[in-house]
């Protein structure tokens, strides 16, 4: 139990998605203009990590990994799929957008209101698919631990661009060297947040 | 040619585009991987761009993006096993980064604005010039993040012993990842006030 408490604090403070491996930085700067939206994607992006980390958990246990399909019979406990992760964890994400946004609209409509137009754009953000690819790398041993990890990364990125998205509404009215404005001090503001929040690595 | 120059600098993918950011910066620590990286991703978006315009009156439009996620995965898959057989220590590095080039928003861009719409050849150059204009950027940051980081290139001691006992220290700092982030902002910032102006 104290493991998955664990794995929760260091994926929201210690590896930070943005702060330490700059994942779906893109989106990240794009959308990091208005609090309101910010949170908006920030809160899609949690929503969606955490369906997709687990289901790509499972499949990775029981169907890819080398000797997953032992459960099968003995005679499949030398196959080893692990080549076609990529494939199959891109297509799980792609087609669990679409499948989230269908129920959405459906059961939720006013969380679709507020989602809406981020839900499509998150299948090809890197924040989701790193999610997966982390996940996979770190072995967790069993899908509680995954969720706990997907949902902490989630919230680590909805602080992260949040937060930004305050410090550039308040950027408007300060006086930036013309070439900097705009992208770049968004560059070297994230970095020095980063840097800050590398004060947590001692916890 | 000179039409094809543009995503060196003046249409850069990461400087002035803001593409591709994702998996720029945590590879930049040191020359090497980042220059894996940097040819990795002009190979994926060269032959994606090829492929995707040469089917590109094929695809149906409201599919196309799962057609295209599904042509880069199978170029990423085919970098990702070649790096893991011929330069594994490289590919340790790159951990996971390798498979994010999938989601990379350069590729996915250039596929989108230019493939669709243009003849193979011309596509297939305008992956190669994008890969390098991401691939410069790469390299000029981790060069001085392994410079000043670590008194390295490419592995190979440069600063000289005398100055290390003259009191020279290496800056820990340009180490750690945010450093890339600020050195991205410089490197905007220098070119927004003179190079192209």
């Amino acid at each position: 139990m104290s493991d998955i408490f664990n794995i929760f604090i260091r994926s929201v403070f210690i590896d930070n998605m943005v702060f330490a491996y700059f994942l779906g930085m893109c989106s990240y700067l794009a959308v990091s203009k208005s609090v309101k939206t910010a949170s908006g994607l920030g809160l899609a992006v949690c929503f969606v990590l955490a369906i997709t980390v687990p289901v790509n958990y499972l499949i990775d246990k029981y169907l890819l990994q080398p000797g997953a399909l032992s459960w099968l019979g003995s005679s499949f406990a030398q196959v080893d799929l692990s080549f076609l992760s990529l494939i199959i964890f891109i297509a799980v994400i792609a087609g669990m957008v679409q499948l989230l946004e269908m129920v959405i609209e459906r059961y939720m409509p006013a969380l679709y209101m507020a989602l809406g137009i981020f839900l499509p754009l998150i299948a090809v953000n890197c924040a989701i698919l790193g999610g997966s690819l982390f996940m996979q790398e770190r072995n967790f041993p069993t899908v509680a631990h995954s969720f706990s990890y997907a949902i902490g990364s989630g919230l680590g990125w909805l602080l992260a661009i949040t937060a930004m998205a305050a410090l550039r509404e308040r950027l408007k009215y300060s006086n930036i060297p013309e070439p900097l404005r705009g992208n770049g001090i968004a560059y070297i503001i994230t970095g020095l947040m980063g840097l800050g929040f590398m004060a947590f690595l001692g916890i | 040619m000179k039409k094809y120059l543009g995503p060196l600098s003046k249409d850069n993918p990461i400087l002035v585009q803001t593409l591709g950011v994702c998996s720029a910066l945590a590879v930049t620590a040191q020359l090497k991987p980042a220059v894996v990286m940097a040819l990795s991703v002009t190979v994926v978006c060269a032959f994606s761009n090829l492929i995707i315009s040469l089917i590109r009156n094929t695809i149906p439009s409201r599919i196309r993006i799962i057609v295209q996620l599904l042509i880069v995965s199978f170029w990423v898959v085919l970098v990702d096993l070649l790096l893991q057989a011929y330069f594994y220590e490289i590919s340790k590095l790159l951990s996971v980064f390798v498979g994010l080039i999938i989601t990379n928003c350069i590729i996915m861009g250039r596929l989108e604005a230019f493939a669709l719409s243009h003849k193979p050849w011309p596509s297939f150059m305008d992956g190669v010039m994008n890969g390098l204009g991401y691939g410069l950027v790469l390299v000029v940051v981790a060069f001085f993040r392994e410079l000043l980081g670590s008194g390295t290139l490419w592995n190979h001691q440069v600063v000289p012993n005398a100055l290390y006992h003259a009191g020279y220290l290496n800056n820990g700092l340009m180490i750690l990842p945010p450093m890339a982030l600020i050195l991205v902002g410089v490197m905007i910032w220098v070119r927004g006030s003179g190079v192209d102006r």
